[in-house]
């Protein structure tokens, strides 16, 4: 499967779940458009037409009635476009309240954005570049960041991009329809090889697919690698499990809510987590002391993403294990609470991803 | 009275009354001042058009033969910063605007004469940081400066363009309050304000935009030549900068200079669509009040350029809603000149033709930007070649086509001579057809998926970029004909009467050219503007 270039058509292919819906809105936004101008253009053209100055025709005489002016047909064109308008406002609005949601059971990967190349890494362990493989008919989620500059990871015939910024996390997703092979734009300029900031999504069946993640990279899966760089930089000598250590306990924090110590509150994400590494003086849990050193230059991106895996895989608010859709029926822990997010049907466990630094804590 | 009459050598007015170098470049006069812009914005387009040359060129391959990566990304930045920093805000207001507001209200001069002259100098200063930019190695940030690539990667001279932006700023700043002294204190009297021709209301709105939004862009880039200069950190991650601020703070200014670009073109397509057709303006307080409206609310849709940035998505909802808004009004003048036809006696002469050109594609603007606005149409469309046609079909098509229609009408009462009515149709034409031929299959490049900025693309987008490139050869010529007839009239024009067209504003009730005071006596006003029942019968000229 390889990126054939087309032959000529107007539209790309229509290979996510957002395409249909967004072609249907552009269809619409063409035909009043041009409705408009060629009702502009034909009144234009008549006008000239019909009223042009004959010879002999003498001074104007003057005028003072409804042809320099009525409130009626001020009125009628001003309601008129913005009743049509109020309509793609809101058309436009839910197709992006759908696109800002993402599903909670979608896959998620992680993108990375540098000067000039697209990183991407699944939660498995597998890491490719300028290359995304996902399944088809499965929300993905990629939660993307930047090293340098700000990048854009547009996808045309997905019909959705988005901002990769440095210093947050933002997020894009979408549920592939078609199988095939299609380009993955940098769309925010970023400098000398922005054209060359481009890439390509394979949407793979989900037995390709599953194939595909068994060639895993036999570093473990994303959150095994973040505990062993939990252990390496010295963070699990303060954050110890049971809540009685000098830092807050991470088990089951993600996704809840906090108090900090200046009286204001937060909710635990990616960029909580981020900014708490790089800059731990910015908001301090309420009762902790400002201990801790900062980790700036001593932690890359890829590093914080696989922290923040990590951190997620000690469970959440809901107490099920945040990767726990990758993980196998056997596992233990599954097996104990027993609140699965995910349909059975999902439960396609790469072999990369047997078990996970959860059970071996306990 | 004045019409058709005999060439007098020598009759004194303001070109011919000083001569000698310093008599320009010292002048008080608003008309001397006016030409001075005329010739360096003339200037400035120019060199933007070469840029733009570059650009056609490089991409009708889809491999990146003719340029390399870094030199074809300084073109197209020179390209955006000289066309709308140099040439488009500068264009209208500070030539036909320059030379008209007074003559239009019935005075000798504009309020502060010595700060209109202050305010070209500062425009020349600006530019000379930028022409220094080009000569010593260029930038290449994009004419958007966007962080923290410009503080923090970029290898371009970005604080020389930033300064130079800058200090142009300034410029806009003293032309708009200018205006708006000249406007409210020196109307003739009997001149109220819904006597005022909807030139003289299009520059008042662009006034105020320039005094209130160019300060915020000043500041802004100001900022982005302390953190790239000294690393204080503002908008880079890496000095606890917030990256997203700066769009904030860009397109603050930014899209309301859209207006400032915009708006004026409004104001000169107003004046030739009703002389050209004999008729009072169809709506005059309603295409008066519209581009007060649209004043008002550009300024509150700036963030409509951030709806893919990270952005809240209800920051997104209210801005969606606004855009949808601020169309109204531009939608609001369209019809009404459709309507100011309606029961006229319509000539087809060459402003006129601009002006039919620029109705034709400003709606076209106009209407793609309407998909723009629209949350979920533009996560896909932002950032392509969609945006780039769009915002071309309302510089080029409209910004570009006003200040022609504007030239080719005022040409005769600036500098006293007809140009061929032959030539002037057919480069009329030829910008029409160039135009749409170079821009239309970019709303197509763009959906397709092609993004903006690309130096190379793949191969399934080569067909509409040829399209696009031959069109700008079309373009290209027809811009390239009116530098050569314009010129050529100076010497061997037909001397033009006071009012060869049979308009109504007071400009037209002087010689042409006017004397440096403008007027013999001041005039007084006592009809409501266009009256066309009072004027004498046109002499066809040309």
């Amino acid at each position: 499967m390889t990126l054939e270039p087309k032959s000529f058509q107007l539209f790309p292919e229509q290979a996510s779940n957002f395409a249909p819906t967004v072609d249907a809105l552009y269809t619409y936004m063409v035909v009043v458009s041009a409705f408009f101008s060629l009702l502009v253009a034909f009144l234009i053209v008549y006008f000239a037409v019909k009223y042009r100055k004959r010879p002999g025709q003498g001074i104007p005489a003057p005028v003072n009635d409804h042809s320099i002016g009525s409130m009626i047909l001020e009125i009628t064109w001003s309601v008129i476009p913005l009743g049509l308008s109020l309509v793609m406002f809101a058309w436009g609005a839910s197709i992006m309240f759908h696109e800002s949601r993402p599903p909670k059971d979608a896959l998620s990967i992680y993108v990375t954005g540098k000067r000039w190349m697209w990183k991407i890494q699944h939660l498995e362990g597998a890491r490719e570049i300028n290359e995304l493989h996902v399944p088809v008919d499965r929300d993905v989620k990629l939660t993307m960041t930047s090293e340098d500059v700000i990048h854009d990871f547009f996808v045309p015939a997905f019909r959705t991009k988005a901002d990769v910024l440095p210093g947050r996390y933002t997020t894009e997703w979408f549920r592939p329809t078609k199988v095939g092979a299609y380009h993955i734009f940098c769309a925010e300029y970023c400098g000398t090889k922005h054209s060359g900031m481009i890439g390509t999504v394979y949407v793979l069946s989900a037995a390709d697919y599953d194939a595909w993640l068994a060639h895993g990279s036999g570093e473990g899966s994303l959150a095994e690698q973040g505990e062993s760089l939990f252990n390496q930089l010295g963070c699990a000598n303060c954050h110890v499990k049971d809540g009685h250590g000098r830092a807050p306990n991470l088990y089951g924090a993600f996704g809840t809510k906090v108090d900090l110590s200046d009286g204001t509150s937060v909710r635990i994400d990616e960029s909580y987590i981020r900014e708490s590494v790089l800059y731990p003086q910015a908001k301090i849990v309420a009762g902790y002391d400002r201990i801790m050193p900062t980790f700036k230059g001593l932690i890359s991106d890829e590093g914080m993403l696989k922290l923040i895996e990590y951190i997620k895989s000690l469970g959440n608010e809901n107490g099920a294990n945040a990767p726990a859709r990758n993980l196998s029926m056997e596992s233990p822990d599954l097996q104990k609470t027993g609140t699965m997010a995910v349909p059975m049907s999902e439960m396609k466990a790469p072999a990369a991803a047997k078990t996970t630094s959860t059970e071996k804590k306990q | 009275m004045i019409t058709a009459s005999p060439p007098v050598k020598e009759t004194k007015n303001y070109l011919n009354n000083e001569k000698g170098i310093k008599s320009w470049l010292l002048t008080g006069d608003h008309k001397r001042i006016a030409i001075l812009y005329l010739i360096s914005v003339t200037a400035f387009f120019a060199l933007g058009g070469v840029f733009a040359s570059l650009i056609r060129l490089e991409l009708a391959t889809p491999a990146g033969d003719l340029l390399e990566s870094n030199q074809y990304n300084k073109v197209f930045t020179m390209h955006g910063i000289l066309m709308v920093f140099f040439f488009l805000i500068p264009s209208i207001p500070a030539t036909l605007g320059n030379f008209l507001i007074p003559m239009m209200i019935g005075a000798k001069d504009l309020a502060f004469p010595k700060i209109n002259l202050l305010s070209w100098y500062i425009y020349i200063v600006g530019g000379i940081f930028t022409l220094y930019v080009l000569l010593t190695g260029g930038v290449d940030t994009g004419w958007t400066f966007y962080t923290p690539f410009s503080t923090s990667y970029s290898n371009g001279y970005v604080i020389a363009a930033g300064l130079g932006i800058f200090i142009n700023g300034f410029s806009s700043i003293l032309t708009g309050l200018n205006f708006i002294v000249t406007i409210h204190r020196m109307r003739a009297p009997g001149l109220t304000w819904f006597r005022l021709p909807l030139f003289v209301w299009a520059h008042y709105a662009t006034s105020a935009i320039m005094i209130l939004g160019t300060p915020v862009v000043a500041v802004t880039l100001f900022l982005v030549v302390l953190e790239r200069g000294f690393h204080i950190g503002f908008f880079d991650p890496a000095y606890g900068g917030d990256p997203v601020l700066f769009q904030h703070l860009f397109w603050f200014y930014s899209h309301p200079a859209v207006y400032i670009m915009i708006l004026p073109s409004m104001g000169v397509i107003s004046e030739v669509i009703s002389t050209f057709s004999s008729k009072k303006p169809f709506g005059y307080t309603f295409i008066a009040f519209s581009s007060v409206a649209i004043a008002v609310f550009g300024f509150l849709v700036w963030g409509h350029h951030l709806f893919v940035a990270g952005q809240s998505i209800y920051a997104g909802l209210v801005f969606s809603v606004l855009s949808y808004i601020v169309a109204i009004p531009s939608a609001i003048k369209v019809f009404n000149w459709a309507a100011t036809m309606y029961k006229g006696q319509v000539r087809l002469e060459t402003p006129m033709l601009y002006a039919l050109g620029f109705i034709g594609l400003f709606t076209v603007g106009g209407l793609t930007g309407i998909f723009l606005s629209s949350l979920g149409m533009d996560v896909h469309l932002t950032d392509t070649y969609f945006v780039v046609a769009h915002f071309h079909y309302v510089m080029v098509g409209g910004a570009l086509l006003g200040y022609l229609a504007g030239i080719h009408f005022w040409w005769p009462k600036i500098f006293g001579r007809m140009y061929s009515s032959v030539w002037s149709k057919v480069s009329a034409a030829l910008v029409f057809v160039g135009f749409n031929l170079t821009f239309f299959p970019q709303f197509l490049l763009g959906y397709m998926g092609m993004p903006r900025r690309y130096h190379v693309y793949p191969p399934e987008f080569q067909v509409f970029n040829v399209l696009s490139s031959a069109g700008a050869s079309v373009l290209a010529l027809g811009l390239i004909l009116p530098a050569i007839y314009l010129t050529w009239s100076l010497k061997h024009g037909e001397i033009a009467s006071a009012n060869p067209w049979g308009a109504t504003g007071l400009e037209w009730q002087t010689a042409s050219p006017p004397i440096t005071e403008n007027f013999e006596v001041t005039p007084v006003v006592t009809t409501e503007a266009y009256d066309y029942s009072t004027q004498q019968e046109v002499v066809h000229v040309g």
